[in-house]
């Protein structure tokens, strides 16, 4: 096959001449590779980058065992009657959410980082629709932020979660579907920045305000009317929420306690079920998955 | 070209029947012009180029070439004008036009983190090259830039030739009919510099690809089958390294003499010459220099060291179409670009 390439030039070469081929594109088939080419290139790097896997569980360790076991004894001062209630056992789900968000944040922006060093334009010029190359990138970055927070799940004994099977699958589930979501809006906002210096303005402006308004750290029910609502406006206090209604199925704890930190979301005084809360989040998710695509899809 | 029918692409998927692969012109370019706010970077340009042809955008930093690129990669919106590449618009049929380009950019487009074969891996599947003839082109485009035992090794470990040899590899990977390169050997020594050309001429021999490349190394442009030399956004002329080298009509005479300002004034007294100094020797150009050496021995009454005739190079035909030198023109484009934001803006993407 290598030696039909051309028909010009002299016949007697040193080297085998690269046989041409043909190039495909444009049909559904060719988009799935390249999603999952995307896709896959984000899981070699993740797998390559142990040094990140690593550093990216230092926070919600501090969180979870510094900050939770701090606020332990203070809450357990609080509440006389509650017998020893574990903090770090409300503040797991939390903690949970926040790795997917900070992991899949991370993963989203690297484009940016794929810009600056220019291989983003591979993949811009490539013969394959720009929303294949977004939902790969999005698709890739919630695994990565998967695997990494299935690592945190592990550690759910340790604050008295139970390993439920039932529990961590529903757990996983959700992380994955916050995955998705939170790689969406990343991806959304990583199309409109050019330089990598704008990771910072999105930590300090979406991400870390996403994690405080999420309830993650606290109960959001009896709160200030403004932050109240501010939490409601939250798209991740729709995640937040179901995980944390899994863990406390599963715990056995007082009524009282069950009362104020197993309370679930509220609209006025109407409880959100669990699957709208979910198709909140995974409606969210699509808006910012369309949005990155039109931006993607743009030419300057 | 003169490929064989079964080797050619075929384009099942329908397209625009016909008006692609059997274009004349690979490239073909009308007015094309763009603009970054305030600044003009292309000021519409029109050419046309050959299948099978080499094509040399030649200029200075800042004169357009880049921006033309991105424009005829699709990667960048045209102002106004038209191109076509291998018979596509690169506005309205731009998937057809990816699919018969390849790419190699000024700076480096790889994944330091990915393996040689990774990186060539991933532009196979983005380009949809069918599973079974992937492993086998990767293997001799591998081959071909002598990379092939290095192809396991993590790019971030390579040095600057070898990614550009990687990347040249990778814009082979597809069978483009145009290859574009940018600047194939900027920031690279001379001896990798003309590794790669080595590679660009076995290219256009054993591939029979059209290739059109920029470059503001005047002896690099040598390689071309034609220049186009731009500045400051437009075309100034169009034709072969020779015939261009030949309208210039004069050599270059250089001379060494103990009293230059002499030698200078005699010049301009006894033959009527515009002498300038240029790196320290009195530098006159004149038609027939041979002929002229003997009557400046004779004639010219101040001691002269050493005389160097040079038949006209690319730099003299810059400066004879132009007016200056091709470092001139560096230096006040970068100040015209210094003021831009939009053009740093878009050199970053």
């Amino acid at each position: 096959m290598s030696t039909t390439a051309t028909t010009s030039g002299a016949p007697t070469r040193p080297r085998a001449v690269p046989a041409p081929v043909r190039v495909a594109g444009g049909r559904v088939r060719d988009d799935l590779r390249a999603i999952r080419m995307v896709w896959k290139r984000e899981l070699i790097r993740f797998g390559r980058n142990r040094l990140r896997i690593i550093t990216a569980l230092v926070q919600p360790v501090l969180f979870l065992f510094v900050l939770g076991t701090g606020l332990s004894s203070l809450v357990s001062r609080g509440i006389p009657t509650s017998g020893g209630v574990n903090f770090k056992t409300f503040m797991f789900p939390g903690v949970v959410a926040m790795t997917v968000l900070f992991t899949a944040i991370f993963s989203a922006v690297s484009i940016v980082w794929d810009r600056e060093f220019g291989f983003l334009r591979e993949m811009l010029v490539a013969p394959v629709r720009r929303g294949a190359l977004v939902a790969g990138k999005c698709a890739g970055g919630a695994t990565v932020a998967t695997l990494q927070t299935l690592i945190m799940l592990a550690l759910a004994g340790l604050v008295d979660v139970p390993y439920s099977p039932l529990l961590l699958l529903t757990l996983a589930g959700e992380m994955l579907l916050a995955a998705v979501t939170i790689t969406a809006l990343g991806t959304a906002l990583a199309s409109r920045m050019a330089q990598v210096e704008s990771f910072q303005v999105v930590m300090q402006f979406v991400v870390l305000p996403l994690f405080f308004l999420s309830g993650a750290l606290f109960p959001v029910q009896g709160l200030p009317a403004w932050l109240g609502v501010l939490t409601r406006l939250d798209p991740l206090a729709y995640i937040v929420d179901p995980m944390r209604r899994a863990v406390f199925a599963h715990v056995h704890t007082t009524p009282q306690i069950a009362k104020v930190f197993g309370a679930t979301l509220t609209w006025g005084s109407w409880h959100l079920p669990v699957g709208l809360e979910l198709g909140i989040s995974a409606a969210f998710g699509a808006v910012m998955l369309a949005v990155a695509v039109v931006a993607f899809s743009r030419t300057d | 070209m003169n490929r064989a029918p079964a080797t050619r692409l075929v384009d099942a998927t329908g397209g625009p029947s016909g008006n692609g692969d059997r274009a004349s012109h690979a490239i073909e370019v009308h007015q094309l012009a763009r603009r970054f706010g305030e600044v003009e970077a292309v000021r519409g340009v029109s050419f046309e180029v050959e299948a099978g042809e080499t094509f040399g955008f030649l200029g200075p930093n800042g004169a357009g070439k880049s921006t033309t690129i991105s424009m005829l990669c699709t990667l960048l919106r045209p102002t106004s004008g038209s191109a076509r590449v291998a018979g596509f618009d690169v506005v309205t049929q731009q998937a057809e036009v990816r699919k018969r380009i390849g790419l190699v950019f000024q700076d480096t487009t790889l994944d330091d983190y990915l393996t040689a074969a990774e990186n060539l891996r991933f532009h196979a599947e983005l380009y949809g090259v069918p599973r079974l003839q992937a492993a086998e082109r990767l293997h001799d485009v591998l081959e071909m830039v002598g990379l092939w035992e290095r192809r396991d090794g993590l790019v971030r470990t390579f040095s600057g030739g070898m990614k550009r040899r990687l990347e040249i590899a990778r814009g082979l990977l597809h069978s483009p009919r145009v290859l574009f390169l940018d600047e194939p050997t900027v920031g690279l020594d001379p001896q990798t510099r003309a590794h790669i050309w080595g590679y660009i001429e076995e290219l256009r021999q054993r591939e029979a690809i059209t290739m059109f490349l920029t470059t503001h190394y005047m002896d690099e442009a040598e390689h071309c089958d034609r220049i186009a030399i731009i500045d400051e956004g437009q075309i100034v002329v169009i034709d072969t390294p020779e015939a261009l080298k030949a309208s210039v009509g004069r050599d270059r005479v250089q001379l060494q003499t103990p009293d230059p300002d002499a030698a200078i004034t005699a010049l301009q007294d006894r033959f009527g010459l515009e002498a300038t100094m240029s790196e320290g020797e009195v530098t006159v150009y004149v038609a027939g220099g041979e002929e002229f050496v003997p009557r400046l021995f004779s004639e010219l009454r101040v001691p002269i060291s050493a005389v160097s005739i040079a038949r006209p190079t690319l730099d003299d035909v810059f400066m004879n179409y132009t007016g200056r030198t091709i470092r001139d023109a560096e230096a006040s484009a970068s100040e015209r670009m210094a003021g831009s934001v939009w053009m740093r803006a878009a050199r970053r993407r």
